[in-house]
């Protein structure tokens, strides 16, 4: 019986470890606000288009591990969403080019791409893309062991910083090349175009639209409780200490690169799976999620947000891609202006981005209203479901009160459970 | 009337669900409303269309690496649409346009066509420019069916019936130019060079082949990336081996670097030796390239500027009034104006602005006040044109000095050629 309670109230304070009141507080009305808010006020056009934005949200959720955490700058996260993006492309590209509806070509039953440039079999790595399960693992695991290549040949060699990003810069500039040099094989600077059907399941219609968003929705919610747990773990500290001081770690007997290795690996992951749901919910796949361009982009999406912050980051993935499509609808000319005006007012007046607006102005201020409203009322229903930093109410446990505050991050590597 | 009953069919079943009283109501009302708009007739299937007004997209890039290329036809389909709204519009209402810009970027245009043709459902969308673009707004047009006037020469082996190509497929370009080299120049050996992407690809593919059915030789073919500016190596095997012709299919930024290398290295295009035939280089390119590197070489193309019949005079007079004195037109500017001309001709033959109507009536479509002449829509959604022959002049202007007796058929999947 004693054991029963206890390890339910491990489980439960282990809950609590993942999850501060503030941090289960912000995950709710992130859920909400995606899966019932958007979907009842969007029209289907719109969700479409909500639903793409999303899908750069994986890679800024990753990126605030990556970077935000980790102190890893990676300007290539578009080379695991593009690979992630490809692996769902090729297996969508086999089944659209099935005998009878490519019977024009010269060779029926390869994807049109390959019969404008001669190529008459279709080649070995495309095979094993006609099994639904292979493609899944594929998506996952691709960009993963690529990630992993790039993570042990850097970081077991302790190359970091700068020369990182640079090198993963250019690792993006070789693909993008690669894929556009052999068109044959991958589309080309077109890209793999025309995708229509999952299994059968016409991936073009308006309830089609509306299954994947909330696949998409609900593959988000995922990797955010992932990143999550990732980052109120042992391991989460680890990242925080090796970001301040690397050496320090090293000193401490910690294989700092295994844990960089990891958090890398992740991150490619995480941006594969939106690859994965890239292509799904628009329809193609091209060169141009690959290279510097867009993986500088990602990058944005997640300084928008808030680096220190994965709920900032999915904020952040929206809110630019929004504004992105109501600038050039609006002003088809004059867009760009608006956009880099919206960067460099975010970077220069709130480096810690929607996240730390947050945290500044308008924590305080739902604080506020909290006080007053509780000094108005002789007895408050509940407590406040915010926990303000400096004032924690007097019924938390000290081991909440000791966690860190989810966003002011300030490098507290108190030890945490046993 | 099928359309009709179809979405009258449709309309019921939704009425039906909600109760038996408001069926014989609401059909009534349904058809009332039918009855009463007179709009009602020419627009069956819910376009933007009222008693006054017709709604058509552009969608052009405007920001990004291609915007240099696009302005021109984005300038000659407002200038279009400007002339038929002075003339009384189009059966009596007044073209409105709704510009988006596609920004260079393949996915923004499959994004900004979804949004011109399920939520602004324009009649027509005029735009795109590379084939990239194009193939990524297909599935979407022929999804919503839609209408795409699409200007640009482009390299065939598509043909959709949601889109009508006014620019040349690659045999009316590349055929009777090099038969004109062949017999006029006596040339017999050709170098191939071209950007890596699949039009030139395909065009240097029916050039090799029309070459070697003629009992000549190709000496050399070679492909750079998109935006390389080193052509040194391909300048000096091109000394080696001695063509008669360069046939350059060189795009975008590289052809500046292209054509001064060559300068450079020696090469004096005026002296034809070897002579340099291009199919991808207009008045639009020369103002990058500069008059004086570009003067001596050849082009094929189906318009230039100086083109001397009255039609063209009364258009590059307009087009000048309405953009300035210095402004140059190019192929596919011509293309793109003849975008909305064919577009009003083929609704007025049809009686109605609905799709499938008005692609029905789309063949055999005329236009004799084309700038290039007259023109012809085939049943295959191309137009019948002439090859002219240009020789580039020290002003960055072309002087015609060939063009084909007869209009050429366009042919996009053209036999012995694949």
């Amino acid at each position: 019986m004693s054991l029963n309670t206890r390890s339910l109230k491990t489980s439960m304070h282990s809950i609590k470890t993942v999850f501060p009141k503030g941090d289960l507080f912000y995950l709710a009305v992130l859920a909400l606000f995606l899966g019932v808010l958007l979907p009842m006020t969007l029209d289907i056009f719109r969700l479409n288009m909500v639903g793409k934005y999303l899908t750069y949200a994986f890679v800024a959720v990753g990126l605030v591990l990556c970077w935000g955490y980790g102190g890893i700058l990676s300007l290539g996260q578009g080379v695991f969403f593009g690979l992630g993006g490809y692996c769902m492309a090729m297996f969508l590209k086999l089944e659209s080019s099935d005998p009878e509806s490519t019977k024009i070509q010269s060779t029926p039953g390869i994807p049109d791409f390959m019969d404008w440039n001669q190529i008459t079999e279709l080649p070995w790595f495309w095979e094993p893309f006609y099994s639904l399960p292979f493609t899944i693992i594929a998506i996952i695991a691709v960009p993963t062991i690529f990630a992993y290549i790039i993570a042990v040949a850097m970081f077991k060699r302790r190359v970091g910083g700068v020369y990182f990003a640079i090198i993963t810069q250019a690792i993006a500039s070789i693909l993008t090349i690669l894929i556009i040099g052999q068109q044959g094989y991958t589309g080309g600077v077109n890209g793999i175009t025309d995708l229509r059907t999952l299994l059968g399941w016409d991936i073009r219609t308006d309830s089609a639209k509306y299954v994947l968003y909330y696949v998409n929705f609900v593959c988000l919610m995922a990797c955010l409780l992932i990143a999550q747990f990732v980052r109120k773990s042992k391991l989460g500290r680890l990242l925080v200490a090796m970001r301040g001081r690397e050496d320090r770690v090293r000193f401490s007997g910690y294989d700092v690169s295994s844990f960089k290795i990891f958090v890398f690996c992740l991150g490619a992951a995480f941006s594969a799976i939106g690859g994965a749901m890239f292509t799904l919910q628009v329809g193609f796949m091209s060169p141009s999620f690959v290279g510097i361009v867009p993986s500088i982009e990602m990058v944005i999406f997640c300084a928008v947000g808030g680096r220190l912050s994965i709920f900032g980051a999915v904020y952040g993935a929206l809110l630019v891609n929004w504004a992105k499509t109501t600038f050039s609808e609006s002003f088809p000319e004059l867009w760009l202006f608006a956009m880099g005006a919206l960067f460099i007012g975010v970077v220069m007046a709130f480096p810690s981005g929607l996240a730390g607006i947050y945290k500044s102005h308008v924590e305080p201020f739902i604080l506020r209203s909290w006080q007053k409203l509780k000094q108005a009322k002789p007895q408050p229903p509940e407590p406040p479901t915010s926990v303000p930093e400096k004032a924690p109410p007097p019924k938390t446990t000290p081991q909440n009160a000791a966690q860190p505050h989810p966003i002011v991050l300030t490098g507290s590597i108190s030890p945490v459970g046993k | 009337m099928t359309m009709q009953l179809k979405v009258n069919q449709r309309r019921l079943a939704f009425v039906h669900k909600l109760s038996r009283r408001w069926l014989a109501k609401a059909g009534l009302a349904v058809c009332a409303g039918w009855i009463l708009g007179a709009s009602a007739e020419v627009n069956t299937t819910g376009l933007a269309v009222t008693d006054k007004e017709v709604t058509v997209g552009i969608l052009h890039s405007v920001t990004g690496t291609m915007a240099i290329s696009e302005t021109g036809s984005v300038q000659a389909e407002k200038l279009a649409i400007k002339q038929i709204n002075a003339a009384g519009g189009v059966l009596g209402r007044q073209i409105k346009f709704i510009q988006e810009d596609g920004a260079s970027d393949w996915p923004t245009f499959a994004e900004k066509s979804k949004k011109l043709l399920v939520n602004d459902k324009v009649a027509a969308v005029f735009g795109c420019w590379t084939s990239a673009s194009r193939k990524a707004v297909l599935p979407i047009f022929e999804q919503y069916n839609g209408m795409l006037y699409y200007p640009t020469f482009y390299e065939g082996l598509e043909q959709s019936p949601n889109v009508i190509y006014t620019g040349q497929e690659a045999t009316q370009q590349i055929l009777a130019g090099i038969d004109w080299v062949v017999k006029e120049k006596g040339a017999k050996t050709f170098y191939l060079l071209g950007s890596d992407y699949i039009w030139p690809r395909t065009s240097n593919k029916i050039a090799r082949k029309h070459i070697e059915k003629l009992g000549l030789k190709v000496v050399g073919e070679e492909y750079y990336p998109l935006g390389h500016t080193q052509f040194n190596s391909v300048i000096n095997k091109i000394k080696l081996t001695k063509p008669d012709v360069i046939y350059a299919i060189v795009v975008g930024g590289s052809n500046v670097a292209f054509y001064k290398q060559l300068k450079a290295a020696g090469i004096s295009l005026p002296k034809e030796k070897p002579l340099l035939l291009t199919i991808s280089v207009t008045e639009d390119e020369i103002l990058g390239i500069g008059g004086e590197n570009m003067e001596g070489a050849y082009a094929a193309m189906k318009y230039f500027q100086s083109l001397d019949n009255p039609n063209n005079k009364a258009f590059v007079e307009a087009f000048k009034a309405e953009y300035g004195n210095n402004i140059v037109i190019g192929d596919v500017t011509q293309a793109a104006y003849l975008g909305p001309w064919l577009w009003k001709a083929a609704v007025e033959k049809a009686g109605s602005f609905d799709i499938d109507k008005v692609r029905a009536a789309s063949p055999d479509i005329e236009l004799t006040t084309a700038p290039e002449g007259y023109v012809k829509i085939h049943p295959n959604h191309h137009l019948w044109s002439k090859t002219r022959i240009g020789h580039a002049l020290k002003d960055g202007q072309y002087k015609v000095v060939h063009e084909t007796a007869e209009l050429m058929e366009p042919d996009p999947f053209p036999k012995g050629y694949q």
